[in-house]
């Protein structure tokens, strides 16, 4: 483990010395992944100056939502977006050479394709996530800040295991699948509402198959004092058992793997 | 004539190849089709509480945003063409300097013919589904023939905007190297203010005044308003002036900035 994790730091630091070689382009990537998830945020903030609420949801409890929807995601895309250039390795016989090694290929995955630009994005979440818990109005008991912790845990793990899902289907169709992209950017985008916006049949969909709503809706309602249930609190740490096929997936696709480069 | 037959041949030539990959389009209609019903779910939730503060009505709302997915390929900012983007960063770019052909014009008609074939493979499947869906997710049909002619005329305008727009990029990337860091600057710009993001319309009004002043406005909020009937008589007209004036100006911009890149040019790589 704790070779592993050294190895991991030898690869952020190869990965951030490449990087540097072209500083400006860095920075301008950096602004730039700023700029793009602040959009969102200017999106919103101009749709409620024309509309007082969405499905009883203020302004500050919408900017709670999402902020807390891009940490996740932000802390998900910085360790494990490495999967999104997976289709490559895989088409190209990159992935032989992993194999062939003597570490954890996931960690190797990881590593190898760690993203720096994304520090851009994780900024401006980190940002938001101060600037949405302070307006928010909420009085953080201890219960609720518990709450905040499990909310972040819950919703890294379960973007990280749709970047996995997203890996995985690599090793059978060889292209990454672009309708993925709906499952991660797309919840990223569109969790900025609490899921009940998009009515009750996306909530069921988002409690039982995908669980973004036990990583948002649920928890959301416990922050706002909407209900007293003790049980809400740890709801989305049973996203973390999504982990669980996702990782089964990818098991199953590297007994699958057939080389494919030459 | 000479000239639009030799970038014609690299308009076929890019177009037939966009119609090769018919798989990755039925991926990408799906995917459009999520992301359009999600959109319409959101604007149908704040529609619900408060109609009367929506500043378009919702059938032109929709209209809107299947639109904006059935002529993605059209409008986004991030479908630059990356095969320029290399050949400026390994050298290659030298081949493309020794044909008898201006760069710009062959870029242009490059990108013009590689968003056309997407947008052609991609936009009739989802309007046609988007005509039969039920209430608040149906695409309206045309307001009048007219409405229909300017969208025409406006959504080839905006095409050549956005091009004239992607091919600053390519020209400034002569001066940066790795071209990633503009190209995501730029992707942020347009997205915000071409009305991708959310349309024009709901922007408050003086903010809204000077955002449909900028060459972003004469992309796709143009066209898409028109079809549904936001954008008509005096302010319909106001804005084809503008979209043809922003295309004159992008176009004379890239091609100085050609020159001056051309004229310093260090070719990468070996």
């Amino acid at each position: 483990m704790k070779s592993a994790l050294k190895l991991y730091g030898h690869y952020i630091s190869i990965v951030v010395r490449s990087v540097m070689e072209y500083r400006l382009s860095f920075l301008l990537s950096v602004v730039g992944q700023f700029l793009v998830s602040f959009n969102v945020f200017l999106g919103i903030f101009f749709l409620f100056q024309r509309f007082s609420g969405v499905k009883g949801f203020t302004y500050e409890e919408v900017l709670l939502c999402f902020s807390v929807m891009l940490m996740e995601f932000s802390l998900a895309e910085m360790f494990a977006r490495g999967f999104d250039a997976f289709g490559g390795l895989v088409k190209s016989g990159e992935f032989d050479r992993i194999m062939v090694r003597p570490r954890s290929p996931v960690l190797q995955v990881l590593g190898s394709r760690f993203e720096l630009t994304r520090i851009g994005r994780m900024l401006q979440a980190a940002v938001m996530f101060g600037y949405g818990v302070a307006v928010s109005g909420v009085e953080w008991t201890l219960g609720r800040i518990a709450t905040l912790v499990c909310m972040i845990v819950g919703g890294t793990a379960l973007f990280s295991g749709l970047f996995l899902i997203y890996a995985s289907l690599c090793f059978f169709t060889l292209e990454g699948l672009e309708f993925m992209n709906v499952l991660t950017d797309g919840a990223r985008e569109y969790g900025k509402y609490p899921v009940n916006v998009y009515g009750k049949r996306m909530l069921q969909f988002c409690t039982f198959i995908i669980p973004y709503a036990l990583v948002q809706y649920y928890p959301l309602l416990y922050l706002l004092g909407r209900v007293k249930n003790i049980f809400y609190i740890f709801l989305p740490l049973a996203a973390c058992l999504f982990l669980i096929p996702c990782y089964g997936l990818w098991r199953l696709g590297m007994r699958h793997y057939q080389s494919a480069g030459s | 004539m000479e000239a639009v037959k030799k970038y014609g041949s690299f308009f076929r030539l890019r177009f037939a190849m966009g119609l090769q990959y018919r798989a990755a389009a039925l991926a990408g209609i799906v995917t459009q089709f999520a992301w359009g019903f999600l959109e319409i779910m959101v604007y149908w939730a704040f529609y619900e509480a408060e109609p009367q503060n929506f500043p378009m009505t919702f059938e032109a709302t929709t209209a809107y945003i299947w639109l904006q997915q059935a002529f993605l390929a059209f409008f986004v900012p991030w479908m630059v063409e990356n095969e320029i983007f290399d050949a400026i960063l390994n050298g290659n770019v030298a081949y493309e300097m020794c044909r008898p052909v201006d760069m710009y014009w062959m870029w242009f008609s490059r990108s013009v013919a590689n968003r056309f074939s997407r947008a052609t493979l991609r936009c009739f499947p989802i309007l046609i589904v988007a005509a039969f869906l039920p209430a608040p997710y149906r695409m309206m049909g045309p307001v009048c023939l007219e409405d229909l002619f300017w969208f025409l005329v406006t959504v080839a305008l905006g095409l050549l905007v956005m091009v004239a727009f992607c091919m600053l990029i390519y020209m400034l990337a002569f001066f940066t190297v790795s071209a990633q860091g503009l190209r995501i600057l730029f992707v942020s710009c347009v997205e915000f203010f071409s009305g991708a993001v959310i349309p024009l319309p709901f922007f408050p009004e003086g903010i809204r005044d000077v955002m449909e002043l900028l060459p972003f406005a004469a992309m796709q909020n143009v066209p898409l308003r028109i079809y549904g009937g936001n954008l008509y008589g005096e302010e319909l007209r106001r804005a084809v002036i503008l979209q043809v004036f922003w295309l004159f100006v992008l176009i004379l911009l890239g091609k100085m900035l050609e020159w001056k890149a051309v004229k310093r040019i260090v070719l990468q790589g070996g």
